[in-house]
């Protein structure tokens, strides 16, 4: 994608095929934070079924969002995200918007540092975190982590061509490792089990007796159903789909169908990359039930050697990469004096402090539920506003068409969604996995409803 | 050459790929084959990037 036609509907000549978003899909999603979430899917309890069929349901339900949500108003208006909200919301509340979205990526950056620096911590053998740490806890893993993170940090600055480059070359040889992972973790299930596989029905009981036992979670987790499942695997990348922050992405296919390309992200790296990186984990409580640490590098090199080490090094780093650029890139177009290197260092160096704080790593599948419901209404105001906006009687690109800095409907949605959220979840009891599906609906008629009561003719 | 370098990239894949499955079957060390995963590894890192062209963005 060499032009970015960032103020203007990309052209026919610049449309990419299926293969393309295919191969961006695959690698995007297969990255270092695969390898903590399918370890804290084992230590919040689930069963074989919660975690194979939820997954399946969940990641079925994302495909279809980008599919029948995004790549829709993707191909149709051909525009990035930036642009579209620009003309709906106004120029300042889309610095609003870049602010929390940088803020975001930052966190998400830090906790694919923290990966990497677990690999680091099987070489120099100093304490690292453990499931339940809130702080740094060594002067070890402070030196780890900052040491990575600057580097990732200058790298993301001045080098962020060579990395991607290196990303590329890794991407297909790393979704094998994450496979090997698993096999690995399953064949030494089948050795300390003593359990002969003669069947599908010898290998699923032995999934639900030994490999995801459901039951209680370990001391400080949330207890994971089949509907937590699916609903993480659906909404952990909502900020892209029905937050539609992939319009940027998707405006380049040729065909709304192109969306079914997300498919290969979804089930490489959100099923089988997590199933197998859960196995590394369920292996290591069964050695040692006393040893709950979330530690990607060291489960990664009693499986696979230095080639799992790598594996888990490159995971982080190639997709902390064009997260902290991403993330910069939000930034500077709330200081656009500020040189792009001056940016994206300074926002590598933020990663690099927050990756130091383990909470964001340990709380991963937390964060993420938060990251998805944080954008989520601006997705459902652009959803809104395409659609619906000539059919019920208010202006589409009403921030552009009334030459405003703030549409204020919009921004009211986005506030007032939020707060009903948060209300939802401290005094009713939902928890936050689940709280962005009602969200949406509230999001979508406060925006109508607020358009219709504050629009002007114009 | 580029012709040469990919085969030796694909074969290293095949290697990612098969020796963890001949491993779960039971014929392989588990030392054995985190050897052949190394190299394997090695192999691809050097192969990869003599044909695999640097894209613009």
């Amino acid at each position: 994608m060499a032009e970015e036609f960032e103020r203007q509907p990309v052209p026919e000549r610049a449309l990419l095929g299926f293969k393309s978003f295919v191969g961006m899909y695959a690698g995007e999603h297969t990255a270092g934070t695969e390898l903590m979430i399918g370890p804290l899917f084992v230590a919040a309890g689930v069963s074989a079924f919660d975690v194979v069929v939820g997954l399946l349901v969940g990641n079925l339900l994302a495909v279809l969002s980008w599919m029948f949500m995004t790549a829709p108003i993707a191909t149709r208006a051909r525009l990035t995200l930036y642009y579209q909200l620009e003309k709906i919301c106004g120029r300042q509340l889309v610095t609003l918007y870049n602010l929390a979205n940088g803020v975001m990526f930052c966190f998400l950056a830090g906790a694919m540092v923290t990966v990497s620096a677990t690999a680091v911590g099987v070489w120099f053998k100093f304490p690292m975190p453990g499931l339940n740490d809130l702080w740094p806890n060594s002067v070890g893993w402070v030196v780890a982590v900052l040491a990575v993170g600057v580097m990732i940090a200058v790298v993301a600055a001045y080098g962020y061509k060579m990395v991607a480059h290196i990303a590329n070359i890794a991407a297909p040889w790393m979704t094998p490792v994450f496979l090997a992972f698993g096999l690995v973790a399953l064949k030494q299930f089948l050795d300390a089990t003593g359990t002969q596989i003669h069947s599908a029905s010898d290998l699923w009981r032995l999934a639900d007796t030994h490999l995801w036992k459901g039951g209680a979670p370990l001391p400080g987790q949330v207890k994971f159903t089949f509907w937590h499942v699916t609903f993480f695997a659906w909404f952990c990348n909502m900020a892209m789909h029905i937050g539609m922050s992939d319009l940027t992405v998707l405006r380049y296919a040729r065909h709304s169908w192109h969306g079914l390309a997300s498919g290969a992200g979804m089930y490489l790296g959100h099923y089988l990359a997590w199933l197998c990186a859960s196995l590394l984990y369920a292996l290591q409580l069964h050695h040692n039930p006393a040893n709950t640490d979330v530690l990607p590098g060291p489960m990664a090199f009693r499986a696979c050697g230095f080639a799992g080490l790598v594996c888990v090094i490159i995971a982080g780093w190639t997709t902390a990469n064009p997260t902290i650029y991403r993330a910069g890139m939000a930034f500077q177009a709330i200081l656009p004096k500020c040189s792009r290197y001056t940016v994206t260092l300074v926002t590598g160096l933020i990663a690099a402090v927050a990756a130091l704080f383990p909470a964001i790593t340990m709380k991963l599948l937390n964060f993420v539920a938060l990251y998805g419901l944080l954008l989520m209404p601006m997705g459902a105001v652009v959803f809104v506003d395409f659609w619906l906006g000539r059919k019920l009687g208010f202006q589409q690109y009403y921030a552009e068409k009334a030459g405003i800095g703030i549409n204020w409907a919009a921004g009211l949605t986005w506030f007032l969604t939020l707060a009903a959220c948060w209300a939802l979840v401290q005094f009713a009891g939902v928890q936050i996995f689940f709280v962005s599906l009602p969200g949406w609906f509230v999001a979508a008629i406060l925006y109508v409803t607020l358009s219709k009561l504050t629009q002007k003719k114009v | 050459m580029k012709t040469l370098t990919q085969i030796i990239s694909w074969i290293a894949l095949a290697a990612t790929i098969f020796v963890p499955m001949i491993y779960l079957g039971g014929r392989m060390e588990l030392q054995t084959m985190i050897t052949c995963l190394n190299a394997a590894a090695i192999v691809w890192f050097i192969a990869t990037p003599i044909w695999m062209k640097r894209s613009d963005t």
